[in-house]
């Protein structure tokens, strides 16, 4: 049966507690999710009060905050702190985002910090991504095209046709969608997943690609598009307002398209 | 422990190039589901506390006795297409996902046939 409950080793435990927000006005509690490889040790859910008023106003300012001030172990990924590398997806508050554009604010008591949900940890919120990227790299993510390339410029689109990409294109990778997906959670063996999915349709959209028909091959499975059962988790969860159940409904449009 | 690549693993046995039939045929069922449902409950209402004779007399009707049959044959066969998505959703072992798979099948091919046959058997008057 799928995993309902987390397994012995995996039930997180009450940790540290660091209350360096002392006579502080402005402060806030977060409790982060521990774990080390190393240590043979159960998660624990370390809690950090700081004063909001020493650090920036996003949920990743706080962390960096945590890391350089309070506790330099804590681990987490992050790069552009600013929405466009994917790179600080976590699930905050119950859902996942990217921790650099979700205000503190916007959290309305203590902030819980897990990472990506039901993926592989490798160290506190750093989740494995491997078979996400396998899986990404297994739609072809490139044009395919037969007919040779112009040699004296680019291939060329309509702007009606590039506007078939607005919405899609934007998709950063960051798998907030695909782990907020119980299909994925459930299936993510075979199943492609919300993130993979609309990347796919991104290549099907897109009017320059000649491959169209071999894609839609590709795709046309059982566990790898049929998983989705439209629970729209996905959409709920893009931090970049994206609507992957929207294109994975188009390829299943698709799919019956060709054979109606 | 295994030292096939990560794309290898994701790539998998490749597509099953199948899919959409499953996927129409529920939908497909879904839809025709909603009139007849409908019209079963209507005739249900309707026959409350009737006796015997008359409600053999309603399936001696050919509409009632057609709509009968494709309400028994859609509702079978939804259950099972539904059935074998929760199984494929929910079941971790491969031979658990297969005899659930065939018990859904033949549990519903048993049930389908078997109402199908009391409804041709009453409007046949045998």
């Amino acid at each position: 049966m799928a995993e309902f409950r987390l397994p012995k080793n995996s039930k997180v435990k009450i940790g540290k507690t660091f209350a360096k927000a002392e006579g502080a006005v402005n402060k806030k509690t977060f409790h982060i999710y521990r774990w080390e490889p190393d240590s043979g040790e159960n998660p624990r859910l370390d809690s950090y009060e700081i004063n909001l008023d020493n650090c920036g106003p996003m949920v990743l300012d706080a962390i960096i905050y945590i890391k350089n001030e309070i506790d330099s172990t804590l681990t987490f990924r992050r790069s552009c702190r600013e929405g466009i590398c994917g790179s600080c997806a976590m699930n905050i508050g119950g859902t996942n985002t990217l921790a650099c554009i979700k205000a503190v604010n916007e959290c309305k008591s203590d902030v819980p910090i897990y990472p990506l949900p039901h993926m592989p940890v490798i160290k506190d919120l750093v989740p494995d991504l491997t078979h996400f990227y396998a899986q990404y790299a297994s739609i072809k993510p490139w044009l395919q095209t037969q007919t040779a390339p112009p040699p004296d410029g680019e291939t060329l689109q309509s702007k009606e046709e590039r506007a078939e990409l607005d919405g899609l294109y934007e998709c950063i990778l960051c798998a907030c969608c695909s782990t907020s997906c119980p299909s994925y959670w459930w299936n993510s063996d075979r199943y492609l997943g919300p993130a993979i999915l609309l990347q796919a349709y991104r290549w099907i959209a897109d009017s320059r690609d000649e491959f169209t028909g071999e894609r839609l091959d590709n795709l046309e499975d059982p566990f790898r598009l049929y998983r989705c059962h439209t629970i729209m988790n996905c959409t709920n969860a893009c931090p970049k307002g994206l609507n992957p159940a929207k294109a994975i409904a188009e390829i299943k449009r698709l799919m019956l398209s060709r054979t109606l | 422990m295994s030292l096939r690549s990560p794309l290898a693993h994701a790539r998998g046995l490749g597509s099953a190039k199948e899919g959409i039939h499953h996927w129409w045929s529920q939908r497909l069922t879904a839809l025709a589901l909603i009139p007849l449902g409908l019209w079963f409950i209507y005739s249900l209402v309707v026959m409350t506390g009737a006796n015997y004779t008359t409600v053999i007399a309603w399936l001696a009707n050919p509409l009632n006795a057609v709509l009968m049959l494709l309400f028994i044959i859609s509702l079978y066969y939804h259950a099972a297409l539904g059935l074998q998505v929760v199984i494929e959703d929910y079941t971790k072992s491969e031979w658990q996902k297969i005899a659930f798979l065939i018990l859904v099948k033949f549990i519903a091919l048993l049930a389908g046939f078997s109402a199908a046959i009391a409804v041709l058997k009453l409007y046949l008057g045998l």
